[in-house]
């Protein structure tokens, strides 16, 4: 399924977090799902939350430079190998390529999500489907 | 033009003129002002040995120093009871410099401003927000006076508070705004916030100057607030603005000459360069009368052109200022001034011009690292465009300027606004 991801560029200092979180607990937006690349200098913070313009409008107000777009996030079993063959090996198989991707427990017991940042996305998503 | 009589008079008769003026004013200071009798003694030069306009180059230079050393009246002609009137530079080190002016000097300013604004393109139906600062800055005093002697209506509102003068552009129908260029972007960035379209007022003409800027800082104000930027040129020192001014056609400043004698000189060894030729630009006054200046090193870089400009003005044109000599830069042994930088940097699409260059105490570098804004423009989910970014910042400023950087990408607004002169290159322990 398609879903729109927020990302947040952050300046490499301590307390830089929280200036970023405060603003989207002060709106009661959740974060469902959330990663961080980190370079010398900075970070991007990637995440997936309950209201993605409520996001965009208090971070933008909190003047952080804002970015959405658009990822997969995919529901599969909490099982053993289940990243292997569900995801990384059909996507393999298909020639596509993973920019990046976070996963996490999912909500429900027994299950788990992956979010995902790839080079064809329409393609992937049939892919996945097909399981 | 406001005075096509000086203007537009054959460059013969103005040097004829400009000689004239000189001699009168170096015999002025000789009898005046002790310090100039004192340098002129030491350097063996009197009054009567300026025979020609060349002979300027047998008198000493004057620099800041010489204006700190005298602090604050000791280089004036007239008595203090004479005097109507005291601005003072915005000294970021040590005393400011204080220029004093008598009422002569008063009504010679607010006419050179007002053939300033002409030239920028002003009339007398004109409605000038003036976001210079007001108070010792003679920015503020020097556009409201010229502004007025013009017969525009002059709107005081000194800089600051930027959304009451984007208020005021757009309910008072503002024609021309006059500010620092880097003011200039910051009003046009908010108006952009605030979901004011600045191209839809009466804006025309934005009368930019007090810094350095460059062509691409033109390109970005003219865009964001849709009227023609216009540079002028002065000095604290001089008398404020209304030194230079471009003219609709932008082919430089024209320099007001049968009022400013204009040299270029070797900023190293002080020896007077050609016309054409780049260098540190030298100005003597030829009319001011509380206190006159003689060869002052400006510190400013330029080109001077003699020839006739496409307005009919006679008068040279200087080129915007490339550089100062005391922020030049010298990384790896190439001399680099902070505007060639921000060229670089705005010519990278969607970079802001928000940059700062942080260097080491010595201004000696191996290399320089700049901080440039990242903006929801530049800014991807993906860090791979990030890397490429900073990479082509740095391969820019290796192709262009031939040095290297290292290029830190911080956060929107992190770097200060500055609603006057913008400080460009920050010492590390200034961090």
């Amino acid at each position: 399924m398609r879903t729109k991801q927020v990302s947040v560029f952050l300046g490499n200092e301590p307390g830089r977090l929280v200036d970023m979180l405060k603003p989207l607990a002060d709106k009661q937006i959740n974060i469902h799902a959330m990663s961080v690349a980190d370079s010398t200098d900075f970070g991007i913070v990637r995440m997936v939350v309950s209201d993605t313009e409520g996001a965009v409008k208090a971070l933008h107000d909190a003047q952080f430079a804002v970015r959405v777009n658009e990822v997969l996030a995919y529901e599969m079993p909490h099982i053993p190998g289940g990243l292997l063959r569900l995801v990384a090996e059909p996507l393999a198989k298909a020639g596509i390529n993973l920019e990046y991707f976070y996963a996490f427990v999912g909500s429900e017991a027994g299950k788990a999500m992956v979010v995902l940042k790839v080079n064809d996305l329409e393609m992937a998503e049939r892919v996945l489907e097909k399981g | 033009m406001w005075e096509p009589q000086y203007e537009k008079m054959p460059r013969e008769e103005l040097e004829k003129l400009q000689l004239e003026r000189l001699q009168q004013k170096v015999k002025y200071v000789y009898e005046k002002v002790p310090f100039y009798r004192a340098k002129f003694q030491e350097t063996g030069v009197t009054p009567k040995d300026i025979k020609s306009l060349d002979d300027v180059t047998r008198l000493p230079f004057t620099s800041k120093t010489d204006f700190r050393d005298n602090y604050p009246f000791g280089l004036m002609a007239v008595p203090l009871s004479e005097v109507v009137r005291v601005h003072a530079s915005s000294g970021t080190t040590g005393k400011p410099v204080v220029a004093a002016y008598n009422a002569k000097d008063i009504d010679t300013w607010s006419n050179l401003m007002a053939r300033t604004l002409v030239s920028a393109g002003a009339h007398s139906g004109d409605i000038i927000q003036n976001a210079y600062g007001y108070g010792l800055f003679t920015g503020g005093l020097g556009f409201h006076y010229g502004g007025e002697r013009l017969g525009a209506a002059v709107i005081p509102v000194s800089s600051g508070n930027t959304k009451r003068q984007i208020m005021l552009i757009e309910d008072l129908g503002s024609t021309i705004l006059a500010c620092t260029p880097s003011y200039a972007l910051i009003l046009a960035e908010t108006a952009w916030e605030m979901g004011v379209d600045l191209a839809s007022t009466q804006l025309r003409i934005a009368a930019c100057g007090a810094e350095p800027w460059s062509e691409n800082m033109r390109a970005e104000i003219e865009a964001k607030a849709g009227v023609t930027a216009i540079d002028i040129y002065g000095l604290t020192e001089v008398v404020g603005p209304g030194v230079s001014c471009e003219c609709p056609y932008k082919a430089g400043m024209h320099i007001w000459e049968d009022h400013f004698l204009a040299e270029i000189v070797d900023p190293v060894t002080g020896e007077p360069l050609p016309y054409g030729q780049q260098g540190e630009l030298v100005l003597t006054t030829l009319t001011k009368e509380a206190l006159p200046v003689i060869r002052f090193r400006t510190h400013d870089i330029v080109n001077l052109h003699p020839e006739t400009c496409k307005c009919g003005r006679t008068m040279a044109r200087m080129s915007k200022v490339q550089g100062r000599t005391d922020d030049m830069l010298i990384v790896r042994g190439v001399n680099v001034f902070p505007t060639q930088i921000e060229s670089v940097l705005l010519s990278i699409e969607r970079v802001e011009p928000h940059y700062q260059i942080v260097v080491d105490r010595e201004r000696h570098l191996d290399d320089i690292e700049i901080w440039v804004e990242v903006s929801d423009a530049v800014f991807s989910d993906e860090m791979r465009s990030l890397e490429e970014l900073e990479g082509r910042v740095r391969a820019e400023m290796d192709s262009v300027l031939g040095i290297s950087a290292r290029i830190k990408l911080v956060e929107p607004k992190t770097i200060t606004r500055s609603e006057g002169k913008a400080k460009r290159v920050i010492d590390r322990c200034e961090l």
